[in-house]
C-alpha cells in the first residue's frame, strides 16, 4: 500500500515533467519556426529605438502600435532552473522563454500597424505574472512592446 | 485621436500643450482562466487567456485616457508611456499616461 503512494507521488511529478520534455520542445520549436517566417515579411520596415528621423521625406502619418504576449516555460525546464538556483550561474532554460517573448511581442506590435513604413522610439517592458494559487506562476512573463509607427509621404 | 510615445506627432505642429492625463485599471483574471493558464503551464508556451485579459486592460486603460484628453479638448497624445503593477496577487493594474496636445 505504501509503495503505491510512493510511485504516485514520485510518478506523477516525473511525468509531468517528461510531458513538459517532449512536448514543450516540439511547441518551442514551432514557434521559433513561426516566428522567423513572419519576421521575413516585416524585413523592409526597420524598428529602431531611438526617436530617428532621417525620412527621406516629409511624414504622413504617426500613430500607436501595441503589441504583447504572455509565454510561460514548461516543466522540465522549470525543473532544470530549479537546480540551476542552487549552484548558481546563468539559468539558460529561461533565456529562450525571454527571447521568444520579446520577438513576439515585436512581431504583434509590427502586425498592429502592418502599413508602416517605419517604427520608431520602441519600448519593450516586461513584467512577471504571479498566480494566485501560488508560485505556479513562476517563469512566467508577459513582454509589451510599443512603437510609433510612421508613414512616409510618397505622393509627389 | 492621434496617439504617439515620441515627444512630436511628426508632420504636425503643436498649438497648445494641456498637460497630462491617464487612464488605468485594475483586472482580476476569472478561475477558469486561471485554471487553464496552470495546465498550460505544464508543457509551456503562451498563455492565451492571460494574453487577452492583459491587452483588454491595457485597451480599456487607454481610452480611458483618450477619454480625458477628449475632455481638455485636445486631439493628439504624445509621449505615452504604459506600465503594469501587481496591486495583489491575481490581479494587476495597467497605467497608460501622456501628454494632451492640440495640433493643427
Amino acid at each position: 500500500m505504501d509503495s503505491i503512494e510512493l510511485w504516485i507521488s514520485i510518478g506523477i511529478p516525473v511525468l509531468l515533467i517528461v510531458i513538459g520534455r517532449l512536448v514543450g520542445a516540439t511547441l518551442e520549436r514551432r514557434h521559433y519556426e513561426d516566428i522567423i517566417e513572419r519576421e521575413a515579411r516585416f524585413r523592409t520596415q526597420p524598428t529602431f529605438s531611438n526617436k530617428l528621423l532621417h525620412a527621406p521625406g516629409p511624414i504622413r502619418s504617426a500613430s500607436l502600435a501595441v503589441g504583447s504576449v504572455v509565454i510561460s516555460v514548461d516543466h522540465f525546464k522549470r525543473f532544470l532552473s530549479g537546480f540551476r538556483m542552487f549552484f548558481g550561474g546563468e539559468v539558460r532554460s529561461y533565456s529562450s522563454l525571454i527571447e521568444r517573448a520579446r520577438r513576439e511581442a515585436l512581431l504583434r506590435m509590427k502586425e498592429s500597424q502592418p502599413d508602416a513604413d517605419a517604427y520608431i522610439n520602441t519600448r519593450l517592458e516586461t513584467s512577471t505574472i504571479a498566480s494566485s494559487t501560488g508560485n505556479e506562476g513562476m517563469g512566467t512573463v508577459e513582454v509589451l512592446a510599443y512603437a510609433t509607427a510612421v508613414q512616409y509621404d510618397r505622393a509627389p | 485621436m492621434i496617439l504617439t510615445n515620441i515627444d512630436s506627432v511628426p508632420g504636425r505642429q503643436i498649438t497648445q500643450h494641456f498637460g497630462l492625463v491617464q487612464g488605468s485599471t485594475i483586472r482580476a483574471k476569472h478561475f477558469g482562466r486561471d485554471f487553464a493558464a496552470g495546465l498550460k503551464n505544464i508543457v509551456g508556451g503562451e498563455l492565451k487567456g492571460y494574453t487577452e485579459l492583459l491587452q483588454e486592460s491595457r485597451a480599456e486603460a487607454t481610452s480611458r485616457m483618450v477619454a480625458q484628453a477628449l475632455e481638455l479638448g485636445a486631439n493628439a497624445v504624445v509621449n505615452v508611456r504604459f506600465t503594469t503593477s501587481s496591486v495583489a496577487q491575481g490581479a494587476s493594474e495597467i497605467l497608460a499616461y501622456g501628454t494632451a496636445v492640440l495640433i493643427e
